[in-house]
C-alpha cells in the first residue's frame, strides 16, 4: 500500500510540473495552452536525440532540453499567441491545440509509434525502512517537489512574483499602476514550457519516450488544473500530488475504476467548490 | 496640469464620451458630478489610457499622452484609484502598497504611509482584501501617494462608506492637496465635493454640461441630489 502511494507521489511529480506551467501560463496570459502536452513530449525526445545522435548524457540534456524548449516557447508567444491575444480566446485554443498535433504527427513521422529507449542516470535503490523503492524514482520526486518549492518561493517572496500575481490577478489594473505587464507576458509563457520541457526529460528514463506520451498524460492534467482551481499555482502543484496519488491508490483498491476516478474527483471538486480548490471566484 | 481636447469615446457602436474638453491646473481639486452611465468612470479609464476606443487628446504636464499606454502615463505621475479599489487579493497589504513602481518626487515613504494609516502597518502581512471597505480606500489612496502621483484620478473614493471615514478620506485630500498634489475626484456626494473641490463639472450623457463653484454647488444641493436621484 505504501508503495503504491509512494508510485502515486512519483507519478503526482509529472502532473505537478506540468499543471505548475499550465497554471502560470492561464493566468499571466487567460490562455489554455493545449500544445503543453507536446512540450513535454518533445522534452523527452529532446533527451532522447542528444544521447542517441549526439552521446549527451541525461544531466546535461536536463539542463539544456528545458532551455532550448523555453527560448522555443519564448518564439511561439511572440510571433503567434500574442497576435491571437486580443481576438476570442477560442483562437488561441485552436492555434495551440493544432499545434500539439502538429508537432505530435512529425514525430510520428520521424521515429514512429513504438516507444524509443532510454537508460536510466543511475541505478539501485533506496531502503525508505518500510519497503525499497528504485533510486531513481526517489531523484524525481525530490527534484520536482524542490522545482515546486522553488517556484512557490520565487512567487511569493521576490518582486517578480509580486509582478506575476499581480498581472495574473488584474492585468488592467497592473498596467495602471505603471507595471509593463506586456514585458512579463514572453517569459513567464517560455518559463511555463520550460517547465514541461524539464518533466519530459525527468520522464524519459521511467516512461514510454513516444509521440503519445504527452496526449495521453495531459488529459488528467487538464483535470488536476480545474481540481486546483484555473490559474492558481499552490492549487495545481496541491492537486498534481493528490491526483497521483488517489489514482495510484485507486488503481490497487478500484481497478476497474483507475482511469475515471481523477474526473469523478474533478466533478466532485467541482460541485463543492465551483472554482477549484484554491481557485477564486472571480477568476471564472 | 491636465487639458484634455474634444475627448470621445466609444463602447462599439455606443458612443460613451462626447467630445469632453477639459483643463485642471495644479494644485486644483476638480470633481466629476453625474448620474450612473453619465460617462465619468469612461472619462477617467479614458484618462488613464484603459479604453480602446477613443479620440480626441490629452495633455498632461505639456506632453500629448494620447498615445501612450498606461503604464508610461502612471510613470509620468498619474496615479488611478480606481472605482472598485483595485485591491489584490493575492498581495498582502504591504505589497499591495509596494506593487506600483515610485514615479515622482514627491514619493511618500512607507514609513509616513503607515504612520498616516495605521490600520495598514498592524495588517500589512493580511491579503488586501481582508480589509474593510475603507480601510481597502486607504490602501488604494495610500498606494498612489507612495508612488509620488502628480495628478490622482480617484473614482468614488467615499461611495459605501461610512460619514466617519468618508471625513478621513476629505481630510487627506485637503492634505494632499496642500502639498500640491492634484485631484480629478468623481463624487456623487455633493455635499462632501463642495468641502474638498475647487471647482466641479456636471456631466450627462457624455457631456460636460455644466460648471460650478463651490458657492453654486451649495446652493443648489437640493437640486442637485435630486437630479442624481440620492
Amino acid at each position: 500500500m505504501l508503495e503504491q502511494a509512494f508510485n502515486g507521489l512519483v507519478s503526482g511529480s509529472f502532473y505537478a510540473l506540468l499543471a505548475l506551467g499550465l497554471a502560470v501560463i492561464f493566468g499571466m496570459l487567460g490562455v489554455v495552452n493545449f500544445a503543453h502536452g507536446a512540450f513535454y513530449m518533445l522534452g523527452a525526445f529532446g533527451a532522447f536525440i542528444l544521447l542517441d545522435s549526439f552521446g549527451v548524457n541525461f544531466w546535461v540534456a536536463l539542463f539544456v532540453v528545458p532551455i532550448v524548449l523555453g527560448l522555443a516557447g519564448i518564439a511561439l508567444e511572440r510571433l503567434f499567441i500574442q497576435r491571437l491575444a486580443p481576438l476570442d480566446p477560442l483562437y488561441n485554443f485552436l492555434l495551440t491545440f493544432g499545434l500539439a498535433l502538429i508537432l505530435q504527427d512529425v514525430v510520428k513521422h520521424r521515429y514512429g509509434v513504438q516507444s524509443q529507449p532510454y537508460p536510466r542516470p543511475f541505478g539501485g535503490s533506496i531502503d525508505l525502512g518500510l519497503f525499497t523503492y528504485p533510486a531513481y524514482q526517489v531523484f524525481v520526486l525530490a527534484v520536482s517537489l524542490a522545482v515546486c518549492g522553488t517556484v512557490w518561493l520565487v512567487l511569493t517572496r521576490t518582486r517578480v512574483g509580486m509582478i506575476v500575481r499581480a498581472s495574473t490577478e488584474r492585468p488592467e489594473l497592473t498596467r495602471a499602476l505603471g507595471i509593463d505587464v506586456a514585458r512579463w507576458v514572453s517569459p513567464v509563457f517560455g518559463f511555463g514550457i520550460a517547465l514541461a520541457a524539464f518533466a519530459g526529460v525527468l520522464a524519459a528514463p521511467m516512461r514510454a519516450v513516444n509521440p503519445l506520451m504527452g496526449a495521453d498524460l495531459i488529459i488528467t492534467v487538464f483535470a488536476v488544473v480545474v481540481i486546483g482551481g484555473l490559474g492558481s499555482v499552490f492549487g495545481s502543484v496541491a492537486a498534481g500530488f493528490a491526483v497521483g496519488l488517489v489514482s495510484a491508490l485507486g488503481n490497487l483498491y478500484v481497478p476497474a475504476l483507475s482511469q475515471t476516478l481523477v474526473f469523478i474527483l474533478m466533478a466532485a471538486v467541482l460541485l463543492w467548490r465551483p472554482a477549484g480548490l484554491f481557485g477564486r471566484e472571480e477568476a471564472l | 496640469m491636465l487639458r484634455v481636447d474634444r475627448l470621445s469615446a466609444w463602447y462599439g457602436e455606443a458612443q460613451a464620451l462626447r467630445e469632453v474638453s477639459l483643463e485642471v491646473a495644479e494644485g486644483e481639486i476638480v470633481t466629476l458630478v453625474g448620474r450612473n452611465g453619465a460617462g465619468k468612470t469612461t472619462l477617467l479609464r479614458c484618462l488613464m489610457g484603459l479604453h480602446g476606443k477613443t479620440s480626441g487628446t490629452i495633455e498632461f504636464l505639456g506632453e500629448d499622452i494620447t498615445a501612450l499606454g498606461p503604464h508610461r502615463r502612471a510613470r509620468r505621475g498619474l496615479g488611478y484609484v480606481p472605482d472598485d479599489r483595485g485591491v489584490y487579493a493575492t498581495l498582502t497589504v504591504e505589497e499591495n502598497l509596494l506593487l506600483p513602481p515610485v514615479s515622482g518626487k514627491d514619493a511618500w515613504p512607507l514609513e509616513r504611509v503607515y504612520e498616516t494609516f495605521p490600520r495598514l502597518r498592524e495588517r500589512r502581512r493580511f491579503p488586501g482584501t481582508k480589509l474593510s471597505g475603507g480601510e481597502q480606500q486607504m490602501l488604494a489612496l495610500a498606494r498612489v501617494l507612495r508612488t509620488g502621483a502628480r495628478l490622482l484620478l480617484c473614482d468614488e473614493p467615499t461611495e459605501g462608506l461610512s460619514p466617519l471615514i468618508v471625513q478621513q478620506i476629505g481630510d487627506i485630500l485637503r492634505e494632499v492637496k496642500a502639498a500640491g498634489v492634484t485631484v480629478l475626484l468623481i463624487e456623487q456626494n455633493v455635499h462632501f465635493a463642495a468641502t474638498v473641490a475647487d471647482r466641479h463639472h456636471l456631466i450627462a450623457e457624455g457631456r460636460i454640461v455644466e460648471s460650478m463653484d463651490n458657492a453654486e454647488v451649495r446652493a443648489r444641493e437640493h437640486e442637485l441630489l435630486d437630479y442624481l436621484g440620492i
